[in-house]
């Protein structure tokens, strides 16, 4: 055990994680130049085109230092705050963690928040100054801020490029140096931490996980202690770049075990695995049962297609087990899905494995955060869907979900986001210079404002120069009314939304105007109306189109009329009809994008 | 009943809103005309024997650029291949300026009974903007000297919309047009098609495109005008005194068959569409060398109803219900019923006498209304 490193790498988004993990598999030939590519570990198609990473991946690695053999277990996380549950397991999977630092960028709020939950977990950190080939890399200023964030010594700062391989022996040599090896009692009763799974359409549900005590083998009968459920370790092994199957796994040891599980909701990443016979005391601690927090409609174009999005959402959730869905229905779009997501880039990711993986056609609607409203009669609901609240008059009170905020910027843009978060309803807590020129903003604000584009606006405000990251903080009580839009008089249910009463007659106005953008003018005059109750707060009008006439038929040439007709009739299939309105799919989203 | 197109693909100089498929080179003029003869007799069995051929129209292009001798050789060929002696109409599209009195007496000794005479405008500065090279006196001279040749049946085309034209310069145009006896009147509101002088005009924004308000008013006093003149209203663009329908066109609208010769004219025979190569030189290479000229598309039964409610819908008479039952079955009728139906209440369709038309109101809008009519 004494040669066993267990170390993850984490970092702000893009710092370059995985592709530093790449110059650790070469150099450790864990990869051979023929199985080399960028961002190896990024195994998913999705995080190939995207470039992110979006799963955390695990794999074993020999490393010879000083004449000894060493097994190093390397896991590489992702820096999206959407994961941040699963980066923290994976954190609590270690003894050391490479904080990584993109040296153009200096420290962002990924970087701060992965930080925390390091040493939190007491691992060992190593700060890693990335990317120092570049032009734009800022050494100095960057080494600051980390000895200033970290209390360390400048000389402890390696100093790297995984594009060059600049600092990559220096890396592994502190790897084998710094970091303690796993603590843990081989002859203990069995304590694994999963730490991810994947799903494999040949072997079913594959579990990630760390042995924190005791010993494991092949064809044991495992019980998962937060879900109760038994199986036999069918197979366990580790992770180079394939699966290598072992007889025997102990504690410090980093592996997988396949045990038939099916679908991925009996995998909850957190969990503790231990022996069904001498089983352990307790489950290792900071288990949480992932919970999605924004909720938005799902709903197939053509409602014959539902059946299909459902068996689609089932496989989906094979492997991703922090996709929730329940069946609903709704007055305009006809029957769909409730969905639950981590939050906006998931949301996105769902969506957009719907259409590349499964070729559905999908609307999506305005995102909504979960809401506590508590009745006269005393009871809680929660409600994530305008439609769901009850009658005013049923209504005691309502409080929203907030998070707690860090906005670190460039001081040249902090008059502009602090706008930006006076608007959203955001508080401002403190604030701390991390340099002469950068700051770090903290924030208190209502989650239902940010989920939506508050980190686009952010982003473009700061011209890319802000990072954002957050966590839920607690309820508070707010005053929120339930906004409806009408087309031609019919409330549209899909385009309602729960918003502050303060903003509701400012979003309704710009809803509308937005909708007059969005929806193409049709042969009839639209009314476009926003209502609070039966309060009309707002409305526009799309005039009805009165002349359309386009290429004439001249010469007996019917083709190409005709051609032109089918092809904007085909155009208009992916409208949803709405009464007598068409509207366009990407309205029921972008109708909350308010500039 | 069928009919035969014959398309002259040569122009003097291209008008700036005209994206037809034509010439300026009048070089290539006489090679194309031995090769238009040699495609009369390569398809001189397109149409089925038995259909009988009631229209011939010259278009184009300006065939009224062909001189004597070219349409003496293209009308022998066409008597030597088809049956020309059930002709009932026989039209030529001539520019004004080229009007004189060689050109009718070569028309009338080819039996044309017809003229369409593309006048446009009967104001010289809009003229100038189309591209056209008439002027205003040239085309009123040039529909008197027909007259005088015995032509009794003249067709005008005329513009709409154009962007430096006025209400007032309209309704002058359209008075001008009545007063001179003219038998039919085909009105075009102008549009700018990708590719033509306008539409580039048009998006380095040169000129404006008229909005939609005084589109609707120009097309309003076009139906007032004529309409009061006697004129009836057989098509969306089309004007004739009573019995004067262009026969040769309605024959598009209607479903029958027509052969279509020169490069870029169109064939219909009831099962296929096709078209001729668009350029001059491939078209004459390609027949020359005994090749391929032409592309044939095989109509789908929702591309034939398609067609049928397209052509349909523009005619007065509108879609014939029992028509379309016959031909594509009770569940096309249905559905037809049924995509009808907003527009009815809307007062942009009207069904009676099983038959469904457009109203003035849906005239307008009749692009979107046909979208929503056919079937894809
Ligand atoms: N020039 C240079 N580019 C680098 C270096 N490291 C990474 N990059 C580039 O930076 C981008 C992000 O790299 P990744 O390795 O995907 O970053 P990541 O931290 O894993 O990103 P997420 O997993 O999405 O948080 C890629 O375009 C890399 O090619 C480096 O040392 N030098
Ligand atoms: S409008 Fe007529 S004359 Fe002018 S270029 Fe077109 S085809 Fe030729
Ligand atoms: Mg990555």
């Amino acid at each position: 055990m004494k040669n066993i490193r267990n170390f993850c790498i984490i970092a702000h988004i893009d710092h370059g994680k995985s592709t530093l993990a790449d110059r650790l598999l070469e150099e450790t030939s864990t990869v051979t130049g023929k199985e080399m590519q960028a961002q190896v570990l990024d195994n998913m198609d999705l995080e190939r085109e995207r470039g992110i990473t979006i799963k955390s991946h695990a794999i074993q690695m020999n490393y010879i230092y000083e004449g000894e053999k060493y097994v190093l277990n390397l896991i590489d996380t992702p820096g999206h705050v959407d994961f941040s549950y699963e980066v923290s397991r994976s954190i609590a999977a270690c003894e050391g963690a490479l904080l990584i630092v993109d040296t153009t960028q200096g420290i962002q709020a990924q970087t701060i928040s992965n930080l925390y939950m390091a040493i939190e977990h007491d691992l060992e950190i190593i700060p890693i100054m990335n990317k120092m080939d570049m032009d734009s890399a800022m050494p100095e200023e960057v080494e600051d801020q980390i000895v200033e964030l970290l209390g360390c010594k400048s000389d402890e700062i390696i100093k790297a490029s995984g594009k060059t391989g600049l600092g990559i022996q220096e890396i592994l040599q502190a790897i084998v140096k710094r970091i303690h090896p796993p603590k843990g009692d081989p002859e203990a009763p069995l304590q694994c931490l999963v730490f991810d799974s994947v799903f494999n359409s040949f072997r079913g549900i594959i579990t990630y996980m760390k042995i924190e005590n005791g010993t494991i083998r092949k064809g044991d009968l495992v019980k998962f202690f937060n879900t109760g459920k038994e199986y036999f370790a069918d197979e366990i092994g580790v992770l180079r770049l394939g699966m290598e199957p072992r007889e025997e796994l102990r504690c410090g040891d980093v592996g997988y075990i396949i045990s038939g599980i099916k679908v991925s909701k009996e995998v909850k990443v957190g969990d503790t695995i231990t022996h069904v016979k001498r089983p352990c005391e307790k489950g290792i601690e900071g288990f949480e049962e992932v919970k999605p927090m924004v909720f938005a409609g799902i709903y197939p174009i053509d409602s014959e297609d539902f059946e299909d999005l459902r068996a689609s959402m089932e496989k989906l959730q094979l492997n991703d087990a922090s996709l929730t869905f329940e069946a609903e229905s709704s007055a305009a779009l006809g029957f769909g899905f409730r969905c639950g997501f981590l939050g906006m880039l998931h949301m996105e990711i769902v969506q957009e494995r719907l259409d590349r993986e499964f070729d559905m056609d999908v609307i999506t609607t305005i995102p909504n955060v979960q809401y506590k409203i508590y009745t006269r009669k005393n009871e809680v609901l929660d409600v994530h869907n305008p439609s769901g609240m009850p009658d005013i008059t049923l209504i005691d009170r309502i409080e929203e979900p907030y998070i707690r905020a860090s906005i670190i910027t460039r001081t040249d843009f902090i008059g502009s986001i602090m706008s930006l978060c006076l608007g959203k309803r955001g508080e401002l807590i403190k604030q701390d210079y991390i340099s002469s020129n950068r700051i770090e903003l903290i924030y208190d604000m209502p989650m239902g404002e940010i989920v939506f584009d508050f980190y686009d606006k952010l982003k473009s405000i700061s011209k890319g120069y802000a990072s954002f990251d957050y966590h839920i903080s607690g309820f508070r009580p707010s005053k929120l009314v339930k906004l409806d839009i009408l087309l031609n008089g019919e409330s549209v249910d899909a385009l309602s939304s729960l918003t502050h009463f303060d903003n509701a007659v400012t979003i309704g106005r710009r809803m509308c105007e937005k909708l007059r953008e969005l929806i193409p003018r049709q042969q009839f005059d639209i009314a476009i109306q926003a209502a609070i109750g039966s309060k009309i707060i707002a409305r526009e009008t799309i005039k009805a189109v009165r002349k359309d006439v386009t290429a004439k038929c001249y010469g007996g040439d019917i083709s190409r009329k005709r051609k032109l007709l089918e092809k904007q009739k085909k155009g208009k299939k992916r409208m949803k009809q709405i009464g007598s309105v068409e509207v366009p799919q990407k309205a029921f989203m972008e109708v909350l994008k308010l500039d | 009943m069928a009919g035969i197109y014959i398309h002259i693909p040569f122009c003097k100089q291209r008008c700036g809103y005209c994206d037809f498929y034509s010439h300026t080179n009048l070089q290539l003029k006489q090679r194309y005309v031995d090769t238009l003869c040699k495609e009369i007799e390569l398809r001189k069995h397109y149409l089925a024997p038995n259909e009988t051929i009631e229209t011939l129209y010259f278009g184009g292009g300006t065939p009224s650029l062909l001189n004597t001798s070219d349409f003496e050789q293209i009308y022998n060929a066409l008597s030597t291949h088809f049956s020309l002696h059930n002709l009932v109409e026989i039209t030529v599209e001539v520019n004004p300026d080229d009007v004189n009195d060689l050109l009718l007496d070569t028309l009338k000794s080819i039996s044309c009974n017809r003229l369409s005479m593309g006048i446009q405008s009967f104001f010289d500065h809009e003229l100038t903007v189309l591209g056209r090279r008439h002027t205003a006196q040239q085309a009123i001279e040039a529909v008197n000297l027909a007259q005088q040749h015995g032509f009794s049946n003249i067709s005008i085309d005329l513009m709409y919309a154009l962007p430096n034209q006025t209400i007032q310069t309209w309704r002058e145009t359209l008075k001008l047009a009545i007063s001179m006896n003219v038998q039919h009147i085909s009105a075009y509101h102008l549009t700018y098609e990708p590719g033509t002088l306008f539409y580039k005009q048009k998006t380095n924004k040169i000129i404006t495109e008229k909005d939609e308000e005084e589109s609707i008013q120009l097309y309003e006093i076009l139906i007032q005008s004529l309409t009061e003149a006697g004129y009836n209203q057989y098509e969306i663009s089309n004007f004739s005194l009573p019995c004067y329908e262009s026969k040769h066109n309605s024959s598009y609208w209607k479903n029958t068959p027509y052969i279509g010769l020169g490069a870029s004219a169109h064939s219909y025979n009831i099962a296929s569409r096709q078209w001729n190569i668009a350029s001059v030189i491939t078209y004459c290479k390609q027949i020359e060398e005994n090749k391929s000229f032409f592309e044939i598309e095989f109509l789908t039964e929702k591309e034939k109803y398609n067609d049928f409610i397209i052509t349909s819908l523009r005619t007065s008479k509108g879609v014939d219900l029992q028509k379309l039952t016959t031909l594509f079955g009770e569940k096309s009728r249905s559905y037809f019923i049924q995509q009808c139906q907003p527009y009815v209440h809307t007062n942009m369709l009207c069904e009676k006498d099983n038959f469904v038309r457009l109203t003035q109101k849906g005239i307008f809008v009749s692009d979107s209304i046909l979208e929503t009519l056919i079937d894809v």
